[in-house]
């Protein structure tokens, strides 16, 4: 008998009993499917996550205030305000790190802003002059504030696009004043339109020089955090570490002294990002796997179940000589072609779903990418057939021992 | 006598079921020549299937010897008795054991997917042809009548050429006339040189051996030529 003979074989029994072996493979059509639509939804959730921590920009160094390790969070989470982070340390950056193209450090509030009649809830940041190389952005209308005007606390503002619209509508606002929290600034240019980047619509902004933010608006004289933008992504490990020395020169800590900042790049970011949602699309899929096992088990059964419906029929070939090799091969074939199918099903099902799910989440206006490994596709339909082998081992082995003598005389 | 073919010497065959042993055969001795037409006979119990099936390899003896064209069989294992079986003998049940739902063709090609023989196809047609039903060949077992379906298990009997061919009971799922032209075949196939072994408790079918062995509670207690032959060939036979 060869390979070919017994995939004919299982075939025809299969179309014999094509309901039987449909909800049969039911149970492997499912598990398949979901890990499939598990791996290829979490792919996508992650290049969402990543695309919009790549919209901030890849060539950035971020400094936060308070201590950390490189894995653990920010002091910052905790509520502890840490207020060593200065105005003074970005410009340093700036002018004595190497391939540092701009630096910005933030203060960010939250309030009114008022014009004539209209009003807007807004954010509002107190951002420096090299803001727009930061950022990787530039001005609508107008202009952005000098590095002058950074120090002077100058009584600016630049608008996000949104807000301009929602307070001028079509009116020129350059030269306007408007009021946020009772303070009166001029607007002297409008952010060009830039949807939402790092998790924040960057729209309804409205940026002022960091020393109004600090003095005027905050009283305050601490930074939330900088940002550096450097000239290359492979400078970027360097410029970390001359950072890093730089504060610590500025902030006085010895060499066994604990940093009172940190900092972090968003290649950094995204590698941790990565291990934590691998880990957790993993273990989804693992879950999923149990129920491969469990639809592999409902397999067993029924071919359990066939093997002693048929009987006879193994009594008969073995009778007309089939050895118990051959009868093995015969059942743990057919075991396979049922959790093959299945698995093919499964694929073809999980990578409809895993589409659909794509797509509507691009038709949302998320960026999100369809993530189908060619890897998965193989390792769906080789996992179903290694249940099929798996499980399809102990029906065939009970086949295979029967007596042909008893076998023949079963009823 | 022409050369034998099967050579018993004291036989024996116990069933051991839960330390009771039961004696089925006590020490048979008998001899089988090629082309011989020899039919066991004797009532339900008697031990002639337990006969047939070590003489047709689906059981061993558990003492004496069987030996087959010069070869010691007793003690063979099961793959060399399923192996045994495929290439030297072919089996006529009394209830056809045909696959269900599987075509004349596919039923009589199954003792071609076990073993190395080639040219399925010419061997499978040719066997059909043997047993009249080539324009039966594409149906399913299922669509055939009783003597159709035991002409087909006849087919598959030969389909690999075999040495001997067993038939036990091969007419008692039968009517009559069905029976009568089963019978008619294993002549013909006797006559063209084969060696057909006959299981059946009816003496009429019997008749239509050359020789009849009478076993009775596991013994031989007649071994003895057929006087009054009966043939389905010729009319020669109770009927008329």
């Amino acid at each position: 008998m060869t390979i070919l003979d017994g995939l004919k074989l299982s075939f025809s029994v299969l179309r014999t009993n094509k309901i039987r072996s449909f909800l049969t493979s039911l149970g492997i059509i499912i598990g398949i499917a979901a890990v499939i639509i598990i791996m290829s939804v979490g792919a996508g959730a992650q290049s969402l996550i990543i695309n919009q921590l790549n919209s901030v920009g890849t060539n950035l160094v971020g400094v936060l205030p308070g201590a950390s390790d490189e894995e653990g969070p920010p002091a910052s989470v905790f509520g502890i305000v840490v207020t060593t982070l200065k105005y003074e340390d970005a410009v340093a950056i700036k002018k004595q790190v190497d391939n540092v193209v701009a630096v910005s450090s933030y203060n960010s509030g939250v309030g009114t802003i008022n014009y004539q009649n209209n009003s807007v809830d807004i954010n509002f940041s107190g951002v420096m002059s090299d803001y727009l190389g930061v950022e990787d952005t530039e001005v609508y209308l107008g202009r952005f504030f000098t590095e002058e005007e950074d120090r002077g606390s100058a009584r600016e503002v630049v608008l996000g696009y949104q807000v301009y619209q929602d307070l001028f509508g079509s009116d020129n606002p350059l030269g306007k004043r408007v009021k946020i929290k009772k303070e009166s600034f001029e607007v002297i240019g409008v952010m060009k339109e830039r949807g939402t980047a790092g998790f924040q619509n960057q729209d309804d902004l409205v940026l002022m020089p960091v020393s109004t933010a600090q003095k005027i608006m905050l009283g305050l004289d601490y930074v939330n955090y900088i940002r550096v933008k450097i000239n290359n992504t492979e400078n970027i490990d360097r410029a970390t570490e001359d950072i890093k020395f730089l504060l610590r020169d500025r902030h006085d800590i010895r060499i066994d002294g604990t940093d009172d900042f940190s900092v972090r790049n968003t290649k950094d970011a995204i590698d941790t990002l990565l291990t934590v949602t691998n880990a957790l699309k993993f273990f989804l899929a693992a879950i999923a796997g149990i129920s491969l096992i469990v639809g592999g088990v409902g397999v067993m059964n029924i071919m359990l179940a066939a093997v002693s419906e048929r009987v006879r029929e193994v009594g008969l070939r073995k009778a007309v000589g089939a050895r118990r090799f051959h009868i093995m091969i015969q059942f743990v074939l057919e075991t396979m072609a049922i959790t093959l199918i299945g698995g093919i099903i499964g694929v073809v099902l999980g990578f409809l779903v895993a589409a659909i799910v794509a797509a509507t989440a691009n038709y949302l206006g998320y960026k999100w990418d369809f993530v189908i490994s060619f890897t998965s596709i193989i390792l769906g339909t080789g996992v179903a057939a290694v249940i099929g082998l798996v499980f399809g081992l102990y029906p065939a082995q009970k086949a295979a021992k029967l007596d042909p003598i008893e076998a023949l005389r079963y009823e | 006598m022409p050369e034998n073919i099967i050579q018993v010497k004291d036989l024996k065959k116990d069933y051991v079921n839960e330390e009771v042993v039961t004696k089925v055969l006590y020490g048979l001795n008998f001899e089988i020549g090629a082309g011989e037409f020899l039919a066991i006979m004797g009532p339900s119990g008697s031990g002639k299937s337990t006969l047939m099936h070590i003489l047709g390899f689906l059981d061993t003896p558990t003492s004496g010897q069987y030996i087959f064209k010069g070869r010691d069989v007793s003690n063979f294992d099961d793959d060399k008795l399923a192996k045994i079986r495929n290439e030297e003998v072919g089996f006529v049940f009394q209830t056809f054991n045909l696959l269900p739902k599987t075509t004349v063709y596919e039923n009589v090609k199954l003792p071609l997917l076990y073993s190395n023989l080639g040219d399925h196809d010419n061997k499978v047609k040719e066997a059909i042809k043997s047993v009249g039903l080539l324009h039966r060949i594409n149906n399913l077992s299922n669509q055939l009548s009783g003597g159709e379906r035991q002409r087909v298990a006849i087919a598959r009997a030969l389909v690999t050429s075999p040495s001997v061919i067993f038939a036990d009971e091969p007419t008692g799922n039968l009517d009559t006339k069905s029976g009568q032209a089963v019978m008619g075949i294993l002549e013909e196939l006797n006559n063209t040189g084969h060696t057909i072994i006959l299981v059946t408790h009816e003496q009429y079918t019997a008749q239509h051996a050359i020789r009849i062995i009478k076993i009775i509670d596991g013994h031989i207690v007649s071994d003895e030529k057929v006087i009054n032959r009966k043939s389905s060939l010729n009319g020669d036979n109770f009927l008329k």
